[in-house]
């Protein structure tokens, strides 16, 4: 009797877990996906003569209404490659920008008194209380009369405005669980005040730069409102292209192409930078 | 000789007077405790010698040499923090390194006394791990080998046994003796604790409400207490109130309160008339069956009101006649006999005519 008693309670341990995990699994497999796959689905077909797709149906048996046009003209004109990589490296500087101008404010909410420092860090997150778009046009009325709109400056500039709070967050909520006791006891050691903050400040701070970093790099890729109104002619990025795919050009399957080498671009760099952290889990 | 000289330290916190006017003087090769209740300000006086704060008045000489100009980073001063305060993203053998590292001494010189300071602390097998991975009592002794391996010339310990279970922090206290003695160098250890003040030191000073009460070695300091706080504060004691009837040559004889006479040792400058407490250690105090008659002099009849049974000895709570309740100890040692009374026994209780400190107030 005892053995049916555990078993049933076993089942019934597992109904629950399954009943939780239920609604967020159905979600993501509805909203993440099922577009996902219409999105990898729709890189091999061909685009429709007014925009979107052409049917699959009627084209049954001579052709499938599948190919593999797409990919070829994508690897067969550099000019995407050099787009790509021109993403990578404005995401990249932006990113560096966000972490030199992040860590001495992020480090000086976390030093001052505790009952100012949630003032401090609403400061940081009020612009979200305005809409983005009015955000990026006051950068218009504040850099046209220095003749520095449409320029790839205006962009980073742009950028690093934009996606600073995402750095400052995770950086803050790091640097404000240091124990105080260890600079102390590397001060007691012998060190002084650059060293503190080289051996012991910083490399405990590595996981809320990787934090803040995922949040402004992988954004920063995909944006395209930025480029377009602060940008000049040159400045077109990943996110610039793949719009201009769907809404510009109509051609669905180049913008669906697009958006599936931009995703396994992220998950690669992503992979790289977890094996190459590995085993560093330990400082956090 | 003298390494380390504190005089006349006062140090406030807004109203709070932390240190006021403290002097004292340790030894080299000491292990001397700062003991206190919390907030009598022992912290605040290593936090001092460390430097990580400044006396307001007063000055503290290392080797003679004042110390008020040199930033805790200089001074051959290394602590062990309360919560170990070990570095989590460096290995055992790094965080013992680092005292070495930043005294920039030559790589296979830093190697060598690191697997020496290891292996003082039998943490040899351990080196290549993280914090993390240690048990508390592990850690304790990275913190210890880290705060030695640079031959600093004090030790600062702020609380290193708090942590540490009942057992774990016994092998401890008798490991941080036989280290100190090894290695020579000076330990100011902070507890306030007296069981560890008591079984480790050399010299202790009994601090409250920032001042130093007394110095003394362990053994004088729970025979002659020099005042009330210290007698109360170090060890178990019955304080009996009483006044003084007469004062002659050898001894004092008191008129405890509803209860009698009583006999004391004289006491400096005490004369007729003054009042004050008896204080009476809980092993000087007889207990025997109410039929005997004790040859001592001072006997009292009581009621045994509760026992503490703590294996070795116990401890019975008498109520006296006056309705003082007053603690006395007694060895388990009789074989066959797991204890001697019970709750409600009439019973004697007795000490001699030379037991216990007379306090004036």
């Amino acid at each position: 009797m005892k053995f049916v008693h555990y078993a049933l309670e076993a089942l019934a341990g597992r109904l629950v877990k399954w009943l939780v995990s239920l609604p967020p699994t159905l979600f993501l497999l509805v909203f993440f996906v099922a577009p996902s796959l219409i999105v990898v689905l729709a890189s091999f077909r061909y685009p429709g003569e007014f925009g979107g797709l052409a049917s699959l149906l009627p084209l049954f048996g001579a052709d499938s209404g599948l190919t593999l046009e797409t990919y070829r003209f994508f690897f067969s004109d550099f000019v995407y490659f050099e787009i790509f990589l021109k993403s990578f490296g404005v995401a990249a500087l932006t990113t560096l920008i966000c972490i030199v101008m992040a860590y001495p404010l992020a480090w000086l909410i976390a030093r001052s008194p505790k009952k100012r420092r949630d003032l401090l860090v609403l400061l940081v997150i009020l612009p979200f209380a305005s809409n983005f778009l009015i955000r990026v046009y006051a950068w218009i009325i504040i850099l046209g009369p220095f003749n520095l709109l449409y320029t790839s400056f205006a962009v980073i500039v742009g950028m690093v405005y934009v996606h600073l709070p995402f750095m400052v967050l995770p950086l803050y909520t790091n640097l404000e669980k240091h124990d105080p006791a260890l600079l102390e006891a590397a001060q007691d050691l012998g060190a002084n005040a650059w060293t503190r903050f080289w051996k012991i400040t910083f490399p405990l701070s590595l996981p809320g730069i990787f934090s803040g970093s995922v949040l402004v790099f992988i954004p920063v890729l995909g944006m395209f409102a930025i480029p377009e109104l602060l940008g000049g002619t040159g400045d077109i990025l990943i996110g610039n292209l793949i719009k201009e795919q769907f809404l510009d050009n109509r051609d669905w399957p180049l913008g669906a192409m697009l958006s599936i080498m931009l995703t396994v671009a992220v998950l690669a760099l992503a992979g790289l930078s977890a094996w190459a952290g590995r085993g560093k889990g330990r400082m956090a | 000789m003298s390494i380390l000289e504190i005089r006349n330290v006062t140090r406030r916190f807004g109203d709070l007077l932390a240190l006021d006017d403290v002097t004292l003087t340790i030894e080299a090769g000491e292990f001397f405790t700062l003991l206190g209740p919390s907030g009598c300000g022992k912290t605040t006086l290593l936090r001092l010698i460390a430097g990580f704060d400044e006396p307001d008045a007063g000055r503290i000489f290392l080797d003679g040499v004042d110390l008020a100009a040199t930033p805790p980073e200089k001074r051959p001063v290394h602590t062990v923090f309360q919560s170990y305060a070990l570095f989590p993203h460096m290995t055992v053998r790094d965080n013992v390194a680092f005292p070495l590292n930043m005294a920039k001494r030559p790589l296979d010189e830093i190697h060598e006394r690191v697997k020496q300071a290891l292996e003082q602390v039998h943490l040899s097998d351990k080196s290549g791990h993280y914090p993390h991975e240690l048990s508390g009592g592990q850690k304790q002794r990275v913190a210890l080998a880290r705060g030695l391996v640079n031959k600093p010339r004090l030790l600062l310990l702020d609380e290193p046994l708090g942590a540490l279970d009942a057992k774990l922090r016994e092998q401890m206290e008798g490991d941080l003796i036989a280290l100190q003695r090894d290695v020579g160098v000076t330990f100011v250890f902070v507890t306030h604790s007296q069981q560890e003040a008591l079984a480790l030191s050399h010299r202790i000073a009994v601090m409250n409400e920032g001042k130093v009460e007394q110095v003394d070695e362990p053994d004088k300091l729970y025979s002659f207490p020099r005042n009330r706080f210290v007698a109360d504060f170090i060890g178990n004691i019955n304080m009996l109130a009483a006044r003084v009837a007469e004062t002659h040559h050898g001894h004092l004889v008191l008129q405890a309160t509803d209860l009698g006479a009583v006999a004391a040792p004289l006491v400096k400058g005490v004369k007729a008339g003054d009042t004050g407490v008896l204080a009476l250690r809980p092993e000087q105090v007889h207990i025997s069956s109410h039929a005997q008659t004790p040859e001592l002099k001072n006997h009292f009849h009581g009621i045994v009101r509760g026992l503490l049974y703590l294996g070795d000895v116990t401890v019975y709570k008498v109520e006296l006649d006056n309705g003082m309740e007053m603690e006395a100890l007694l060895a388990n040692s009789a074989p066959g006999r797991a204890k001697f009374f019970e709750v409600d026994d009439d019973v004697t209780v007795a000490w001699r005519h030379d037991a216990g400190l007379f306090f004036h107030d």
